[in-house]
Parts: C-alpha cells; sequence; structure tokens
C-alpha cells in the first residue's frame, strides 16, 4: 500500500485495494501498513475509513449508535443501493428492529440448547475421524474434514433435507464476496446467484424443515409471537448463510494451524480440554471473518478525526486480532496465551450470535483428532481460497500419523 | 392466554465488584412518592446495552437487592435511569433510595436482564398502572419510532403521584391518563375493544390490574397479552459483601475471590484460563458448570427457571451467595 501525504486534517490516504489477489493471497503485511499508517485511514479507491488496530475496531463494534449495520455491513450502501437480496433481519439490522429476530437466535443456539447436541457431534466426529483416517495417512484436510465435518452435523441441526446441501457453500461464498467491492470475485459468483438463492430461500419454509432443529425452533418462537411469521424464514436463512462457510474455514484454520505448529499438537494432545482455547486461538490468529463495515451515523470523532456521517467505515477484524498494541506476540499460533477479547466473532450486540455452535463444532473435532492422532505435518503445498470476506483455504494436504 | 413474568424473587446479594459499580449521578423528584435516579459507570464508559422492558438489580449499601426497570433512553450507551416507587409498607429498598442514596454513592449492578421484551407488531396497547409506566417508557418510545399504531392507558390513585406525564404529554392524544380519584378505576374493556390478531397487550402494574388485563384478554388470541408484575412485598436477601471461595474440582485447586475481582479474574490467577469474551454477562462464551453452591448470578443470559436451576453460572460477572462455590474447572 503507499500510504500518500496526509490531507489537511491530517487523515493518512492510501490507495490500496484490500480486496486486490495479492493482498487475499496474504493480508498480513497489508494489516500491518494500515495499523502503522494510523488509527483510522482514508481508502481513496472506495471512500470508505479503515480501522486497523484493536482499539478503533472493538470500540466500533460496540457502539451500534453511531456505527450502523442497517445501511449495509458491506461495501455497498443500502442508503443508495438496492441490496442483493432481501438484507438480513439479524446482521444488516439496527435496533429496535435487531432486538427481536436477537433475541430469539440468542435462544436457539445458546450454550445451554447446545447441550443436547454435544454427545451426538462428539460421535459424529469420531466416526468421521475414524473414515478419513482409515483411507490413508495422506489426505486433503479441508474437503476432508473442515468440510466434511459442518456439512456432517450442521444441515442436520437446521433441519434441512439431505437434498441440495451441495449449494450451501457456494451461497455462503458468494453472501461473504458480495460484501466487498464488485469485483471479479462478485461476478464470478453471479450466475448462480438466482439458483442457488431460490434453492436457500426454499429452505426457509416451515414444511420443508424437520420437526426438530435450529429452524423448527425459530418457527416455534413465531407462534409464540417472539418474531412474526413472516421474519422467521430470514431468520432461518441467516444460518444457512453464516453458519456454514465460517466454520469450514475456522476448521480449516485450527487444522493448518496445528499442522505448523507442532509443538503446539502435543500440547493439545497432553491436554485435550485445550480445544475450545485452540480454536478461538485460530480464530484470532487467522480470523475467518476477515472484515466487515458499518456506516457513520453521525460525524463521528475517531482518534482526532471525523468520520463524516454517512461514509462507510471497514473494520479490519483481522489486522485487530494481530495488533501488537493488543497482543504480545500477535503472530504466534500459542495455545499458552489466553486469546479472550479478540475480535474474530465480533463484539458487541451483533456479537456473532453462532459462536457456540462453532466452537462445539471444533472441540468435537478436536478432540476425537486428539485421542487419534500422534502428528499432524504438512504433506504438500498448500493453496488459499480467496473470498472477499473470509480468510480460506482450498487445500491443505496433510499427512496424520495414528496413535 | 399470556405470559407473565414474576418478580417476586429476591436477587439474591453479594456485593459488586468494581467492574459491577454504577455510580449515582441524579436523583430527581418525578411525582408524589417516585424520584428517578441516574447511573453510570463509574469511569463514565459504556454501559451494557439493553432493550425495553429489561431491569437491573441494583444492590444498595445497605445490603438489599431490587429489581427496577430500565426507563432510559438506550441510544445514551453511558446512563441508566430508573424510576423508585416509596413504598412504605416494603421492607427497605425503595425507602434506602428515597432518603439515603444520594449522587455519587455507589450502588451494585447485574443484569440488564430482560423477561418482558417487546415483540415486533402492527399496534401495541399499553396499560400501566402506578409506577408500572417505568418498563413502558422505553418500550413507548421504541413503538413510536418504529410508526405503530400505539395507545396508552396509564392509571394511578391521583394525577400527582403519576409519573412522567410530562414525558408522555408529547404523544398526545395517544395517551390517555386516568387518575382513579378523577375518573375511577381503569376500563379495560373499553380501551382494548374487540379481540383482534396483530396487536399486542402490554400490561404492568399491580397484580390487580393484571389479573384484571387477563380477564380482559381472555378472548383474544394466545399470545396477545404480556405482562409484567410489580410485587410490593420486598424480600431481602442479606447481602454477602464478604470474599467467598471457589473450588476449582477438576484441576484441585482452591481460589479466594475477593469483593475486588470476578470470578474469571480469581480462577485466571490460580493458573485456569476459562475463554471469555464480552465480560459483561452478555456473549455466553464463559459458561462454567457449578457442581455445587448456589451463584448470585449477574448476568443477562439466564432466565429465571435457568437461574433456579442453579448449575451453570458466566463467571465473567457472576458471584456467589454461598461461601463455597464448586466449579467444573
Ligand atoms: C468460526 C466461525 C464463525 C465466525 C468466525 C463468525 C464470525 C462472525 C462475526 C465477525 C459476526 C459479527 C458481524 C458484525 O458485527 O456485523 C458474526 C455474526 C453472526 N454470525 Fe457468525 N461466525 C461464525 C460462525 C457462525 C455460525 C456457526 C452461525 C450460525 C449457526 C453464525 C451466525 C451468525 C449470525 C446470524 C450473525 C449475525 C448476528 C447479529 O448481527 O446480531 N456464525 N459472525
Ligand atoms: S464473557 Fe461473555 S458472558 Fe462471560
Amino acid at each position: 500500500m503507499t500510504t500518500t501525504a496526509p490531507t489537511a486534517i491530517g487523515l493518512p490516504v492510501s490507495d490500496a485495494d484490500p480486496f486486490s489477489h495479492e493482498v487475499l493471497e496474504d493480508p498480513t503485511p497489508f494489516h500491518a501498513q494500515l495499523r502503522d499508517a494510523g488509527p483510522v485511514v482514508y481508502l481513496d479507491r472506495y471512500d470508505v475509513y479503515a480501522f486497523g488496530r484493536h482499539e478503533q475496531v472493538h470500540a466500533a463494534l460496540v457502539d451500534w449508535q453511531q456505527f450502523q449495520s442497517a445501511a449495509g455491513v458491506g461495501l455497498s450502501n443500502f442508503r443508495y443501493e438496492k441490496p442483493w437480496r432481501p438484507p438480513s433481519l439479524v446482521l444488516e439490522a439496527d435496533p429496535p428492529r435487531h432486538d427481536a429476530p436477537r433475541r430469539v437466535l440468542t435462544k436457539v443456539l445458546g450454550p445451554r440448547a447446545l447441550r443436547r447436541l454435544h454427545e451426538q457431534w462428539v460421535a459424529d466426529a469420531e466416526v468421521l475421524v475414524d473414515q478419513v483416517l482409515a483411507a490413508g495417512a495422506e489426505f486433503d484436510a479441508v474437503p476432508a474434514l473442515a468440510e466434511a465435518f459442518p456439512l456432517r452435523v450442521f444441515p442436520d441441526a437446521v433441519g434441512l433435507p439431505a437434498q441440495g446441501r451441495e449449494n450451501l457453500l457456494p451461497y455462503g461464498d458468494h453472501a461473504f464476496n458480495a460484501f466487498g467491492p464488485p469485483n471479479d470475485l462478485v461476478a464470478r459468483g453471479n450466475p448462480r446467484v438466482a439458483e442457488l438463492s431460490a434453492w436457500v430461500g426454499a429452505q426457509c419454509a416451515r414444511e420443508v424443515l424437520a420437526p426438530q432443529g435450529f429452524g423448527a425452533d425459530i418457527w416455534a418462537a413465531a407462534d409464540r409471537g417472539d418474531i412474526t411469521h413472516e421474519q422467521a424464514p430470514l431468520v432461518v436463512r441467516s444460518l444457512l448463510t453464516a453458519g456454514v462457510d465460517t466454520t469450514v474455514h475456522g476448521l480449516s484454520a485450527v487444522l493448518y494451524a496445528v499442522a505448523t505448529n507442532p509443538d503446539q499438537w502435543r500440547r493439545l494432545r497432553a491436554q485435550p480440554e485445550l480445544a475450545r482455547v485452540a480454536f478461538d486461538e485460530a480464530v484470532r490468529w487467522e480470523s475467518p471473518v476477515q472484515t466487515f463495515f458499518r456506516t457513520a451515523t453521525t460525524d463521528v470523532a475517531v482518534a482526532g478525526h471525523v468520520v463524516p456521517e454517512g461514509k462507510k467505515i471497514l473494520m479490519f477484524l483481522a489486522s485487530a486480532n494481530r495488533d501488537p498494541r493488543r497482543w504480545a506476540d500477535p503472530d504466534a499460533f500459542d495455545l499458552g496465551r489466553d486469546p479472550s477479547g479478540h475480535v474474530g466473532f465480533g463484539m458487541g450486540i451483533h456479537q456473532c450470535v453462532g459462536q457456540h455452535v462453532a466452537r462445539l463444532e471444533a472441540e468435537a473435532l478436536l478432540t476425537a483428532l486428539a485421542r487419534r492422532v500422534a502428528t499432524i505435518e504438512p504433506a504438500g503445498p498448500t493453496k488459499r481460497h480467496h473470498n472477499n470476506t473470509l480468510r480460506a483455504w482450498e487445500s491443505i494436504p496433510v499427512r496424520m500419523l495414528p496413535a | 392466554m399470556h405470559e407473565t413474568t414474576e418478580r417476586t424473587h429476591a436477587a439474591p446479594g453479594g456485593m459488586a465488584t468494581d467492574v459491577a459499580m454504577l455510580r449515582v449521578t441524579a436523583k430527581t423528584r418525578v411525582a408524589a412518592g417516585v424520584v428517578t435516579v441516574q447511573l453510570a459507570a463509574p469511569d463514565g464508559g459504556r454501559l451494557p446495552d439493553w432493550t425495553p422492558g429489561a431491569h437491573v438489580d441494583l444492590t444498595f449499601g445497605n445490603g438489599l437487592t431490587r429489581q427496577y426497570s430500565l426507563c432510559g433512553d438506550r441510544w445514551d450507551a453511558g446512563t441508566y435511569r430508573v424510576g423508585v416507587l416509596l413504598e412504605p409498607a416494603g421492607r427497605g429498598g425503595s425507602s434506602y433510595v428515597h432518603e439515603q442514596l444520594e449522587p455519587g454513592h455507589l450502588v451494585g449492578i447485574g443484569g440488564p436482564r430482560n423477561n418482558f421484551p417487546l415483540v415486533p407488531a402492527d399496534a401495541y396497547l399499553f396499560i400501566a398502572g402506578g409506577i408500572g409506566i417505568t418498563p413502558l417508557l422505553p418500550m413507548i418510545a421504541q413503538a413510536q419510532l418504529l410508526g405503530a399504531d400505539w395507545r396508552l392507558l396509564y392509571g394511578g390513585r391521583q394525577r400527582s403521584s403519576m409519573a412522567f406525564l410530562d414525558e408522555l404529554a408529547g404523544y398526545g392524544e395517544r395517551v390517555q391518563v386516568a387518575p382513579q380519584d378523577e375518573v375511577g378505576l381503569l376500563d379495560l374493556p373499553t380501551f382494548l375493544g374487540r379481540p383482534r390478531a396483530g396487536v399486542r397487550v402490554y400490561c404492568c402494574g399491580p397484580a390487580p390490574l393484571l389479573a384484571a388485563a387477563e380477564a380482559t384478554c381472555a378472548d383474544w388470541p394466545p399470545h396477545s397479552l404480556r405482562t409484567e408484575r410489580f410485587v410490593a412485598a420486598e424480600q431481602g436477601a442479606p447481602a454477602l459483601s464478604t470474599p467467598f471461595e471457589v473450588e476449582l474440582r477438576r484441576s484441585g485447586r482452591r481460589v479466594t475471590v475477593t469483593p475486588d475481582v470476578s470470578v474469571l479474574q480469581a480462577v485466571a490467577g490460580a493458573g485456569v484460563d476459562v475463554l471469555s469474551s464480552c465480560r459483561q454477562g452478555t456473549c455466553g462464551t464463559c459458561e462454567t458448570a457449578v457442581l455445587d453452591g448456589r451463584p448470585d448470578h449477574r448476568d443477562s443470559l439466564l432466565d429465571d427457571d435457568e437461574r433456579a436451576a442453579g448449575d451453570c453460572m458466566y463467571i465473567c460477572v457472576s458471584r456467589s451467595c454461598t461461601e463455597r462455590l464448586v466449579l467444573d474447572l
């Protein structure tokens, strides 16, 4: 990134493109430049104000009064542009409209509600790991584990029918690309948007969903009047958009982390109760969700600068999660650190309502692996998958030797 | 059909820590026997977010804990406001607030928690009896903001004892003020009219008013009526302002939690890191199973049944009612 002369008020300006393939391939150097340029940096290419430091990102995430979501959490400003799909009632809503759907999801996806899934998911993880290891020590961890496990447990937990589940990942991939600028990644997804959206929309109907599951729970909340029946399908949709790709890339992140940090894998094997810490540390370290936008509801003063009303703010969660002002040795994947306070799941009223689902999936898979696998090592060149919002792997060849 | 949440249980004590103390920034008499109290974080920072219908548990210097509905403006992230009626028959919470609490004092805080949320609807009918107006005030502001069709029927003994009439005056004809000494008991059948779908009825006030609302709404579609009961009888629990002991069963350690630290901090000090995130009792990350002892719940997550079960707690904010707490850590 080239940081040009500060403007009259001293605001650093950059012409960098955070959504270029170069940055998406390895955003770490760009994040470091962004943080060092200042607490707020104006990205003139997109006319947005970027926050790269933990302090400002955290402050913006919790301050829904000044940094709103209802104008979209992507680059597109819903005040002026038509959204590509009906906006989310949760992610892309402000109080008071955000309240009721959020409250319903908090209960449906809460730690207490997940207790009944715990045993089943642990058993499912063990079966999957056994199958994968039986097929050979060398395999690609992305399709074999990171994609296979969430696709095995999550659609069932929602109550989706068996047919068409292969649409979930492409739909989510496009939705997360669509938060960025209309670049080649979005263009590549566009031809299938109508078809995929129609499929996803159809799965949100009450008759299509199983009588038990997150989907049915959401409809039951509508029966109680906690949300309206008109809202229920879009609330179900939020799980299908936000609940699959995110966990796939979160699991890829932790698998890559342990494959490339054998000392940390040994530590996890010795203390399997560190599985949750390992996952959150991977979410901090890799930030599967890299960025989200907000819109200023008023002229907001930030670290001596002013973000004008109506302008978009780009919050770099990934950069905040590796800000040396907040974290010691931020680039190290370290099970000895307390990753609490990372913003990989966001913070404040929009903080990921599915985080306990993601943690339970990770805990089940990591514990099953820790029990059966002595060593994990890279077994070939890895390949990134580029997405405007997600940090993702397409391929992580590994060799796992059984215990 | 209706849902009632009742506030008869006394929130157990446990003096708040630094992390859970608010400062009184103003106390204002708003009607005969009613004061509002404004609270802010000692460092002036953001307070935990809340939604209309929410209440907080406040623990006072005399060790009593009481629940009060938040009746301020949620767009002002740094301030809470509660309204407190002086109840001579009560057991000391309200008289403490009226007679002894002053700006500058610190109070312990739990929550906010919401058992009385405003659900989406095209139209709302609000019914308030006396100090029961407090949770309805932010609901009304919200209904207005959303452009919903709403009306309020507000009863009280006499005009001079009815709080917030000035604030409500701005809403014009949507608000019907009905002091008992002028117009008699509230005429619910006339106010509510014929049963119809798509309307939510919110009622807060003394038990007889809620019973009347329930009777009048008997023929309404299920879930039309939502109520919250204010119970005059205050049941105090002595506050546990002393340190308590936490036993970490799995790691075989014991730590003492002094009033100035959270359980989360104390446990971390003993070398057991528990994953946390919001540190406000809202996200659920620090959930910890309780094996023995009775937690003093201060989170925003558990409902009354889950609290009563006492089998888990959010250790970033919650404390202990018993001198010993055994956690599955
Ligand atoms: C590792 C996995 C995951 C990551 C990294 C992640 C990340 C995030 C982030 C950063 C936000 C905040 C958005 C904002 O502030 O604008 C968020 C919100 C959300 N997430 Fe997740 N997520 C994950 C898994 C899940 C799962 C499994 C589900 C569903 C079961 C889910 C559903 C949601 C929903 C519905 C929201 C919107 C909440 C709101 O706006 O109130 N997420 N997620
Ligand atoms: S850390 Fe969020 S509830 Fe305790």
